[in-house]
């Protein structure tokens, strides 16, 4: 049975690798300064989506919601095996939480339409909240399959899944569609393929067409309908050859204004306090026979250790 | 009647036993009620789970609402999610607290997906105060402030949601202090009818295996943890050596697990396990804030590594600056010899 799948991804700050050149002076992270990557976990799901491709046939779009910049990772989708790829960006989308996120990622998958299998990632490596799939699902009326490792099969309209419990696992079955939430664990990146970079490697979004257009006419002092015409005909090009990636807004997916962005979000943040070290002077204990036996005494002393 | 609705807790349950989260989760909740002036509530669900609400009673629950049915044995989505978001609608609670485990970020995004409030997830700290609109200049009093890290533990957040109830957050476990139980506090058992659709019953469970959990590193009072710098899983050794003799368990930060020098069930830090034993000793471990989010409330933190500038020992209160394959050994010569 060919699957129509649809792989939820976002681009996100690299917080797992903090280096130097992204702290600040007070030892806090300088978070505008980190590089954007693609969420491993989102990876792993595409990954998943495209195993599952090469087992039953089917379809593979991914969905990002982000900024314009995120074209980025639906490049890297279509180059590491995505069939299609959709850039959700507005600006009434922006300052999303969980759950106005979770609503308009649904309506874009409604919109796709006949969808069998929704996957994402357990989680996003900047908020960490593992909250949008659940959501998401909940918003589409169909079940959710959350921490997979593995998929067994696929037949009939169900599916079985092996999910991670931490202390253990289980094995569910589940009709479709649904929506699953994959775990790292549940297996490697998919790889970029030379073929499809080649073939995508020129793919842009009508915006990412607008911002290149500008920023080559404008120092040129074009004329507004100049660089309007240009920026047409060349989105024009690129869709004559497929390469013109598909943009939808709020208005596309048909979002009640007061469902999205901020004020479609019922948490806000009152406050950040970035993570400072404590910097408690510690007490040096000499790597000596005498130091460390002086430790032993202070610390059984204290009834620290037995 | 209080004029703010209660306070309530997911209690969760596996085969008839109360997860240690959900009694932590009532202590803090029971601060957070007093605080309000609010009742103290707490979910279970379950099959045969009746027995068990004399516990939440006597960890100062004033009421437990209890949904007992032979269908709700095992924890499923679909018709725990149902329940809940039923008792929420019914009860109004003013916030519902989770564990931020396996179950509650399951249950709870569903849930509050579907009753449109906010969720705030794995928070280590919860407070009541004030919060002032910076658009409108609104002062709202008496809310939850949901305090969690974010950005892979860089940044402390504290979140909050004025407009809508409940109030709905998911807690880390081991980060709430766990209150002595009260054999003499008084609550009642409120039983909640279920009623379940069959679409609720769609997803079967064919296989469900649990390991008995072999490292108790939450009930520890001595952890001896190694990092990337312990080097290998040979070396290792040497921390599963010192854990023996000192009688501690073994934890680990995530790039120990991750190399494979040790099972995931040892990391302690924000994607492991929370901890605070009476005496941490980090091994080779640099401190990245993810481990540090994780152990940073232990007692006595002894930082063992080579590296004078490690960020484990800006938190430390003994540092050891030297090769920890010189140093363990003779830590064990010294504790053996003082015996």
């Amino acid at each position: 049975m060919p699957l129509k799948m649809v792989v939820l991804a976002k681009q996100v700050p690299d917080t797992k690798h903090i280096t130097g050149k992204v702290m600040k002076d007070d030892g806090t992270v300088n978070r505008a300064a980190l590089p954007m990557v693609y969420n491993p976990e989102d990876l792993i799901a595409l990954g998943l989506a495209v195993e599952l491709r090469a087992r039953y046939g089917g379809h593979v779009t991914v969905i990002t919601m982000g900024t314009p910049l995120a074209a980025a990772i639906l490049r890297e989708s279509l180059y590491r095996g995505a069939d299609d790829a959709i850039l959700l960006t507005d600006r009434r989308l922006a300052a999303s939480d969980t759950l106005a996120t979770s609503y308009a990622l649904s309506l874009a998958v409604r919109k796709i339409g006949d969808v069998d299998l929704v996957l994402c990632g357990r989680q996003a490596i900047d908020g960490d909240t593992a909250q949008v799939g659940p959501q998401t699902a909940e918003k589409l009326g169909i079940p959710q399959l959350t921490y997979v490792t593995e998929v067994h099969w696929v037949e009939n309209g169900r599916l079985e899944a092996r999910r991670d419990w931490g202390d253990g696992y289980e094995v569910v079955r589940s009709p479709l569609p649904a929506l699953l939430t994959v775990y790292s664990e549940g297996g490697e990146p998919p790889p970029a393929q030379a073929k499809r970079v080649l073939r995508w490697r020129h793919a842009r979004t009508p915006s990412e067409v607008a911002v290149a257009t500008r920023v080559e006419l404008v120092p040129q002092k074009a004329a507004s309908e100049e660089i309007e015409r240009t920026t047409s005909a060349r989105q024009a090009a690129l869709e004559s050859r497929g390469l013109l990636l598909k943009e939808w807004s709020a208005g596309t997916i048909g979002a009640e204004a007061e469902r999205v962005g901020k004020v479609g979000s019922p948490t806000m943040v009152k406050e950040i306090e970035s993570i400072v070290l404590r910097n408690t002077a510690y007490k040096n204990i000499e790597p000596t026979e005498a130091g460390l036996s002086d430790l032993i005494a202070e610390l059984r002393r204290d009834r620290l250790i037995p | 009647m209080s004029e703010v609705g209660p306070v309530w807790v997911y209690a969760e349950q596996e085969e008839g036993s109360l997860a240690e989260v959900g009694l932590e989760l009532l202590s803090k909740g029971r601060q957070l009620a007093d605080e309000l002036g609010a009742r103290l509530g707490a979910m279970l669900l379950g099959a045969d789970v009746g027995d068990l609400s004399s516990r939440l009673i006597a960890q100062r629950a004033d009421e437990v609402l209890v949904a007992d049915d032979p269908r709700l044995q095992f924890y499923a989505t679909l018709p725990y999610a149902r329940i809940v978001t039923e008792m929420v609608r019914e009860y109004a609670p003013h916030v519902v607290l989770f564990a931020s485990s396996h179950i509650g970020r399951d249950l709870a995004p569903r849930v509050a997906s579907a009753l449109k409030v906010g969720l705030t997830a794995d928070c280590t700290d919860l407070r009541i105060g004030s919060y002032t609109d910076p658009d409108t200049g609104k002062t709202y009093e008496k809310l939850l402030l949901q305090i969690r890290p974010a950005f892979g533990g860089n940044i402390i957040a504290t979140i909050v949601s004025p407009h809508h109830r409940p109030q709905m957050a998911t807690v880390r476990e081991g980060v709430m202090r766990l209150a002595e139980p009260d054999p003499h506090h008084q609550g009642t058992i409120l039983p909640f009818p279920v009623h379940l659709e069959g679409e609720d019953e769609v997803v079967e469970v064919v296989e469900r295996a649990r390991e008995e959990r072999t490292v108790n590193l939450k009930g520890a009072n001595i952890i001896v943890s190694g990092g990337g710098g312990v080097g290998g899983k040979e070396n290792f050794k040497l921390v599963h050596q010192l854990a023996e003799v000192l009688g501690a368990e073994v934890g680990a930060s995530r790039v120990a697990v991750g190399s494979g020098s040790i099972g995931r069930e040892h990391q302690v830090g924000q994607t492991g396990t929370t901890v605070r034993p009476k005496v941490y000793i980090a091994c080779g471990i640099s401190g990245a804030v993810q481990h540090r989010a994780g152990m940073q409330e232990s007692g006595k933190i002894i930082a063992i590594n080579t590296d004078p500038n490690a960020p484990i020992l800006g938190i430390a209160h003994y540092g050891i600056i030297g090769d920890l394959n010189d140093v363990i050994p003779k830590l064990i010569k010294a504790y053996k010899e003082r015996s």
